[in-house]
């Protein structure tokens, strides 16, 4: 994918608070970035600093206040209607899961397929049985959301998203909620999908897995590129300075 | 012990407790003048049976349309849904039947009393119940409707698919304790006239002078039909059973 992002603004309002009053707050200040034709891009950076409100306008499901994004030189759609037709091309996965609680795993599965690409019930099921098995969750398949781990829940949830063969998938700290052990599971199985040739952007605080799967790394804060560019030059040869704060204070933890 | 056993005993000492209570103040029960006057509490009964059934479905619309209007964004759709609730939930039902059946029917030339009942009853529970839905809908996290526009979701599919099916079981528990006391709320419809259950039991009393024999089968009645009701919503309870996540 090549991916080019000009001048993008983004603004939420604000709550009168103590002493403050309401107002609005800047989260993407005239960002702009534009990437080479790679297969993973990872967001890092300070958090507040823009990352995952990015990625939510990448994934269709906000729209910024001015700037241009696209995808290999289609520009995202600006209104709810064409978004949606978008939304269903890419996959989403959140910090939180978001696995619906009251259907099964395998229901959590069929969902999309079922009502938002067509297939029969049949057709979505034999879509998903390979999947399940190939990461080890057919076992799960029957149970609800409670009744799984976090590491699983969260693989369910990539698994949602990617069985309706998208075009890339948008990762939005998936590992962020789940401790080192399950972290590693989930982290595998996007390797794996990274492995297969599958695109994807990836906001996350693993340094050591963005550097093992990205081509390319942006670092974000205060809603603008600090720095951007291959992972390789980009984790060896950090020029600038804020870009070299942060990798060393997260490197040292 | 076996939860049914606990039922039968607490119910006996219930019964128990109202005998003595009874015996103490030496009624002359006459239960003969009341029987011949059973076909006057079936047929009130029915009819409460039929109005209480009319304005739960009609309120559960009602309650349905006045919490989607709460949550409208435009500013005269939330006022108007804000006033109607504020406004029934604060003043007697007493006075909404009154003004309501001989004012705004009679302005509108709607003669019709059990009509006429049925709307004001529904929209007195349908009140009480917009505040359940809209209590029920917003406690759905916004994760959940961020997921469903993930996967291409219309908003009525994420309405349909993820957001109501998790909002009825919020919304059961509370739904069925506002449907009982509108089976009993009904009541209130003998001050219009409707000869409903109650006012023929007021009925009988007055004909007969026998008032324990004509209000306890009004109790009896009453509870005939608002078990079943909270069994029936333990049971839809127990069918959307799920854990949270």
């Amino acid at each position: 994918m090549n991916l080019f992002i000009s001048d993008l603004v983004q603004r939420f309002p604000v709550r009168a608070e103590a002493g403050k009053p309401a107002g609005t707050a800047t989260i993407l200040d005239h960002l702009s970035l534009v990437t080479g034709d790679i297969s993973a891009l990872v967001l890092i950076g300070p958090s507040g600093g823009g990352k995952s409100t990015l990625l939510r306008i990448l994934a269709g499901l906000d729209s910024p206040v001015s700037g241009r994004a696209a995808f290999d030189g289609v520009p995202l759609p600006r209104d709810e209607a064409g978004l949606r037709i978008y939304r269903r091309t890419v996959g989403t996965v959140f910090q939180a899961y978001n696995l619906f609680p009251h259907l099964t795993a395998m229901e959590n599965l069929l969902l999309p397929l079922v009502h938002v690409h067509g297939l029969s019930e049949q057709d979505a099921r034999e879509r998903v049985r390979l999947p399940l098995e190939r990461f080890r969750l057919a076992e799960h398949a029957h149970k609800r959301p409670a009744e799984l781990s976090g590491g699983q829940k969260q693989r369910i949830a990539i698994l949602r998203a990617l069985v309706v063969q998208p075009r890339r998938l948008f990762l939005d700290e998936p590992t962020s909620a789940l401790d080192p052990e399950m972290r590693a599971e989930v982290l595998e199985m996007i390797a794996e999908v990274r492995a297969e040739g599958g695109q994807f952007i990836l906001v996350t605080h693993e340094m050591a897995f963005a550097r093992r799967v990205a081509d390319e790394v942006a670092f974000i804060a205060d809603g603008r590129v600090l720095a951007a560019g291959p992972a390789t030059t980009f984790f060896d040869a950090p020029t600038d300075p804020a870009v070299c704060r942060f990798l060393s204070l997260t490197l040292s933890t | 012990m076996p939860r049914w056993l606990a039922h039968v005993i607490v119910v006996a000492v219930f019964i128990a407790a109202v005998i003595v209570a009874f015996s103490r103040v030496h009624y002359a029960w006459n239960w003969m003048a009341v029987w011949e006057y059973r076909q006057k509490f079936l047929q009130g009964w029915l009819v409460t049976v039929a109005l209480s059934l009319a304005s739960l479905v009609m309120s559960v619309f009602v309650g349905a349309m006045a919490a989607v209007m709460l949550r409208s964004r435009h500013a005269i759709v939330e006022a108007a849904a804000r006033v109607y609730v504020e406004i029934i939930r604060g003043t007697p039902l007493l006075v909404q039947l009154l003004i309501g059946f001989y004012v705004v029917a009679t302005a509108i030339g709607l003669e019709n009393r059990y009509i006429a009942g049925v709307l004001l009853l529904s929209l007195f529970s349908g009140a009480y119940m917009a505040e359940i839905f809209r209590g029920g809908l917003e406690a759905i996290p916004r994760g959940q409707i961020d997921s469903a526009r993930a996967i291409g979701l219309t908003p009525w599919q994420a309405l349909r698919l993820v957001v109501l099916p998790q909002a009825v079981r919020l919304v059961l528990p509370p739904v069925a304790g506002q449907l009982v006391s509108l089976v009993k709320d009904s009541s209130l419809l003998s001050v219009i006239a409707i000869s409903e259950f109650t006012l023929n039991a007021q009925e009988v009393n007055s004909f007969t002078y026998s008032t324990l024999e004509s209000y306890v089968p009004l109790a009896v009645g009453y509870l005939l039909l608002t078990l079943p009701l909270s069994a029936l919503a333990r049971w839809l309870e127990h069918r959307f059973r799920y854990e949270a996540a």
